[in-house]
């Protein structure tokens, strides 16, 4: 590990925030292309059908149309788009491949699938032709409930299966039912868990232009991934990587959706911009974006915990589905995030966990921030909930005594994890994150007559606490180079995307410690294969620890390259030198020193040979490939004020104490947690997409599906714990999801807390007034009878 | 999300909105203050040929006091400077307390009285309040002007009495009689929100604290703003006491039907009007005693 440096870990202001903050930053749709084309699609109204014509002609007569593609012109384009993650190594694993198609020709399985591409001079003209396309569909009954669409009678989305089973999968260590024979206490619930939209600020977008006499191809792309993009979009149109270049521009908000998923939008608009040889852009308007953009996390799980009578666990039995939507492009990664998340802090000697994937005739699920992890830990903490209430342990109890000790790392769960590695956590130190949150939110207070104070005080106030783990920093791999302008300022270029994680500032810090310059004269560069030809992507909380440790790697090797280079200029040893604030100094003698851009100079010379051995300029490019995952970790604490009568919930306050192990920035990582909560309140309380049984969304505007406001996202405050990762240079875990996995959990447990009432059990999410009001009334009528 | 294509006017006076309504009649909306039939035509759910703009005729805007008390608000004016006029704190608290509850301030500043009143939402506030207060429309079309009560101005779903030729230019709210408290209460899922249910109500106390006149009105219930009749009577010659409201709020919800929809089921809904009644006569009880 590198020794403490200048600004690794301050709170250095964002280098991007006056490029956003003065209008100056470029998004995808401030792209105007001269001559460019605009596309809108038809997308079917039904969620399940049967294509029997489609006639775009009467479309394609309208004076500003310039074309209309179905999927019979998309020629050997058209087919399933690529299976982004397999399957990983899991014994008698179930999976059936079943990927989107660029444009619809047979079967509509979700609404909002599109089936023709409108191309015209403008947008307006565009959606006003979308009216003149002739779709004849056969409407079939929708697949929509979970269980319905496994029985013998439901109707089966893809061709060649014979169940809506896309896959299956079981993990297990120990052995549960030995657990359960030895249980003091075993307890049984089902627990279910809707679906929301990831709803980002801006929408997604692709604009694309055909350079005919150099013949390459430029995509401006709303992608976390640009690379991989890059790579699968050269080979589909039959291009190699070199003629085809992604840009990734500055984008409003990612959060999952906007990972490498070839959509049918991306995969046709450069195609169309090919076809006619003019520049096209299609942006996704905010109607579209509910259905054609992926979603997550129907889930059900029914789960089993046995108990000792003191409360320890003694194994978990879990079985669960989980919606995959219309096609499983993304593999199993939310489900196995579910099933590996659940055993979160806690130390579980035996684990029976069975998935069942479903298609549903809905959007496609893929990972949207926290990616399955908030369904385990709502499980896993709601459980711990009821037994301390059962046994009568105190709820910051149960948990303490569950937890896996500070020398219990690193601990391999004997589980396989998303990225095909063990399920081991690499570090971890849980209690001192739950004594210090349950100070902050004053939890011995509340329960040693808090509680009782504000009652009399005519207040319902509730307080939830609960733990959390969140798998970070996975492989493959990410490169960065870093290189010295003769100016000295300092070029950084990487592989992976941004979306507003900071990276222009992170990523510059760690570099201008390795090489001893003003973090304000680092640029970095992300998202733009031009600038970087290696990498992956943002997700997964990742861009940190895995970006974070290459630009690492690629500074010091910058570092060693300029003592060498001054070393040589100034005739002295390398040991003998001093740098900082952009010079090279000789140790004692502060009158021989040299800028670094002088030197950058001075590495690439107009006359004589460059030495065998050495390369010209002050670059490097290197790379960091983590063998696993760092596992982070924290506690959420929160007091919420329940109306009784109107039911509905504010948040008073709100506690979280963090360990992404090595903090580069807190400013940036308080940000990052900020955004995480207020989703994770969105996910509590607010957001939740509503179908009716043939497939139809009724919420599709932000009339109807609820964001939380700034009124309803309360202050957060923040605390961490540091406890570094085990197996990379610079000790830091991820951090982009952790805000909003265990969010509902907390809620969920403070609003049964502040209700108090008899039989009241909160197993759902999302929860609102009107859905709190059935269940009061309930346990009410069952405490009746 | 881009609107169908339309023909646009913009009228210089209301002269020349009434002759451009008639000319085209039914294909035609008048465009005020857009907030709500800008997004409808980009969601392609409002589609009008004729757009008829009177955001440049002035002698709509204004707020004004009559001779008689009355208050007088041009139909232009915009939300926002309702929100903010001390004319309107005076002698119309109710519509000042219940301002700050439509929408939000952006759409407060484009939005107005008049376009509010006119496309009639039966979750919006305006017209529950202007209910409430038994505010009378002043309308022109091409035979003039002529005037109509509110409770004969609201008929059903985004439904009112005029004529498609005809515009709205002005509403008159009468001053409150003396010892007269007013509220208003609604439950939002988030501030701005349509309400799941929301209250506005008018009470009268003699000198004994006898209520002599009771007025509920209600907004998010039905398919218009309405008043709860039965409540209202009930309340008359009672001395409001806890146990009386208590009764309203049970009184109210028994005479409403509410629909059910995707954030309140008929019967949460009916639930919330008991409470948010109970709640809006108490704060009005305490303003009258204090009046």
């Amino acid at each position: 590990m590198m020794s403490k440096a200048p600004y690794f870990g301050r709170r250095v202001p964002r280098n991007e925030d006056a490029t956003l903050l003065t209008g100056r930053a470029q998004f995808i749709d401030d792209l105007e292309l001269p001559d460019m084309l605009h596309v809108a699609f038809w997308r079917s109204d039904f969620a399940h059908g049967r294509i029997k014509g489609v006639d775009a002609s009467a479309a394609l007569a309208r004076p500003d149309v310039v074309a209309a593609y179905t999927a019979d012109d998309l020629g050997e384009l058209w087919g399933p788009g690529p299976l982004l993650v397999p399957p990983p190594p899991i014994e008698d694993i179930v999976f059936h491949e079943r990927c989107q198609v660029p444009l619809a020709r047979d079967r509509i399985l979700h609404a909002g699938e599109p089936v023709v591409a409108v191309v015209a001079t403008s947008r307006y003209a565009a959606e006003d032709a979308l009216a003149e396309v002739r779709v004849e569909i056969e409407t079939l009954d929708a697949v929509v409930d979970l269980h319905a669409a496994l029985e013998a009678d439901a109707p089966i989305l893809h061709e060649g299966l014979d169940s809506n089973l896309a896959a299956h999968c079981v993990q297990q260590k120990g052995d549960y039912a030995k657990a359960r024979g030895a249980a003091d206490l075993v307890i049984e619930r089902r627990f279910h868990y809707d679906r929301g939209a990831s709803a980002a600020i801006e929408n997604r977008g692709v604009v694309a232009q055909w350079d005919e006499p150099n013949t390459k191809l430029t995509i401006w792309d709303t992608t976390q991934a640009p690379i991989p993009i890059r790579n699968g979009l050269a080979a589909l149109y039959g291009l190699t990587e070199r003629q085809v270049d992604v840009i990734a521009p500055f984008i409003g908000g990612g959060f999952g959706p906007k990972i490498m998923m070839f959509y049918p939008e991306e995969v046709v608009v450069p195609w169309i911009a090919m076809q006619l040889g003019r520049p096209v852009k299609w942006i996704e308007d905010r109607s579209e974006n509910f259905y054609a953009t992926t979603q997550e996390r129907s889930q059900i799980h029914d789960a089993e915990v046995a108990f000792d009578s003191d409360g320890r666990i003694l194994g978990i039995h879990d079985v669960f589905l989980h919606d995959t939507g219309a096609y499983d492009p993304y593999g199993l990664t939310v489900a196995i995030n579910a099933q590996c998340t659940l055993l979160g802090c806690y130390d579980v000697p035996a684990y029976y966990s069975e998935f069942t994937a479903v298609f549903t005739n809905r959007p496609i699920v893929t990972p949207v921030r926290g990616a399955g992890r908030q369904h385990g830990v709502f499980v896993m903490e709601r459980m711990l909930d009821l037994a301390a209430a059962e046994l009568g342990i105190d709820r910051v109890e149960i948990r303490r005594r569950n937890y896996l000790g500070a020398d219990d790392f690193p601990h391999d769960h004997g589980l396989v994890y998303q990225d095909f590695s063990s399920l081991t956590y690499d570090s971890g130190n849980y209690e001192p994150a739950l004594t210090r949150a349950a100070e902050m939110i004053g939890y011995r207070e509340w329960c040693d007559g808090g509680r009782a104070a504000a009652r009399t005080d005519g207040r319902c106030e509730g307080v939830g606490i609960v733990s959390y783990v969140e798998g970070t920093g996975i492989g493959p791999y990410e490169g960065a180079r870093v290189s010295i302008d003769p100016s000295g300022d300092v070029q950084v270029a990487t592989g992976v995307g941004t979306q507003g994680q900071g990276h222009y500032t992170t990523l510059a810090q760690i570099v201008a410690d390795a090489i001893g310059v003003d973090v304000a004269r680092v640029q970095v560069v992300t998202g733009d294969t031009r600038e970087f030809h290696w990498g992956t992507g943002t997700f997964a909380s990742r861009g940190a620890v895995v970006a974070g440790n290459a630009c690492h790697a690629a500074g010091m090797a910058v570092r060693e390259k300029i003592l060498n280079c001054a070393s040589t200029h100034f005739g002295v040893s390398a040991d003998d030198l001093v740098l900082g604030d952009g010079q090279v100094a000789v140790s004692g003698a502060p009158e021989r020193t040299i800028d670094l851009g002088d030197l950058a100079t001075l590495a690439n010379p107009l006359r004589g040979a460059v030495v065998p051995g050495t390369e010209p300029g002050l670059e490097a490019t290197a790379y960091f490939g983590p063998a696993r995952g760092a596992t982070a970790s924290g506690v959420h604490a929160i007091r919420v004020e329940v109306d009784p009568e109107t039911f509905d919930v504010r948040i008073r306050d709100y506690v979280v104490v963090h360990d992404c192990g090595r903090v580069i920035n807190p400013l940036i990582l308080d940000g990052q947690i900020h955004g995480g909560v207020a989703q994770g309140v969105g996910n509590a309380f607010y957001e939740q997409l509503v179908v009716d049984g043939t497939g139809q969304l009724l919420n599709a505007s932000f009339m109807d599906y609820l964001l939380p406001t700034a009124t309803d996202v309360p202050r957060i405050r923040i605390d961490h714990v540091e406890t570094p990762a085990a197996d990379t240079p610079l000790g830091v875990k991820g951090a982009g999801e952790a805000g909003c996995i265990p969010t509902a959990a907390a809620f969920a447990q403070a609003v049964e807390d502040a209700l108090g009432l008899e039989g009241l059990e909160i197993l759902e999410i999302p929860l609102s007034p009107n859905r709190l009001f059935e269940l009061v009334r309930a346990a009410r009528e069952g405490d009746a009878g | 999300m881009k609107p169908p294509v339309f023909e646009y006017h913009a009228a210089r006076s209301l002269e020349e909105a009434v002759a451009l309504l008639s000319q085209h009649g039914w294909d035609a909306k008048i465009l005020a203050g857009g907030q709500s039939l800008v997004p409808a035509m980009n969601f392609r759910l409002a589609s009008p040929a004729v757009l008829i703009d009177i955001n440049g005729v002035r002698e709509l805007d204004g707020i004004e006091a009559a001779d008689d008390g009355a208050l007088r608000i041009g139909a232009m004016t915009r939300q926002r400077a309702v929100e903010r006029s001390d004319l309107v704190k005076e002698v119309a608290p109710l519509l000042y307390e219940a301002m700050p509850w439509i929408a939000h301030p952006q759409i407060r500043t484009r939005g107005t009285l008049g376009g509010s009143l006119a496309h009639a939402d039966p979750a919006a506030e305006l017209p529950a309040v202007m209910l409430t207060l038994g505010a009378e429309f002043h309308v022109r079309g091409p035979a003039g002007e002529r005037t109509i009560p509110a409770d004969e101005f609201f008929f059903g779903l985004l439904m009112t009495a005029l004529a498609p030729d005809e515009v709205l230019t002005a509403v008159s709210i009468p001053a409150l009689a003396p010892r007269s408290g007013t509220a208003f209460v609604e439950f939002a899922r988030r501030h701005g929100d349509y309400a799941l249910a929301g209250v506005a109500a008018v009470v009268t106390l003699d000198r004994a604290g006898v209520c002599t006149d009771a007025r509920i009105g209600l907004l998010s219930v039905g398919e218009g703003p309405m008043l709860a009749v039965a409540a209202g009577a009930a309340l008359m010659g009672t001395s409001l006491t806890d146990t009386d409201i208590a009764k309203v709020g049970e009184a109210a919800a028994a005479e409403t039907d509410p629909p059910g929809d995707l954030h309140a089921s008929a019967d949460f809904r009916r639930h919330l009007v008991g409470v948010l009644v109970r709640r809006a006569v108490a704060a009005a009880r305490a303003r009258a005693a204090g009046a």
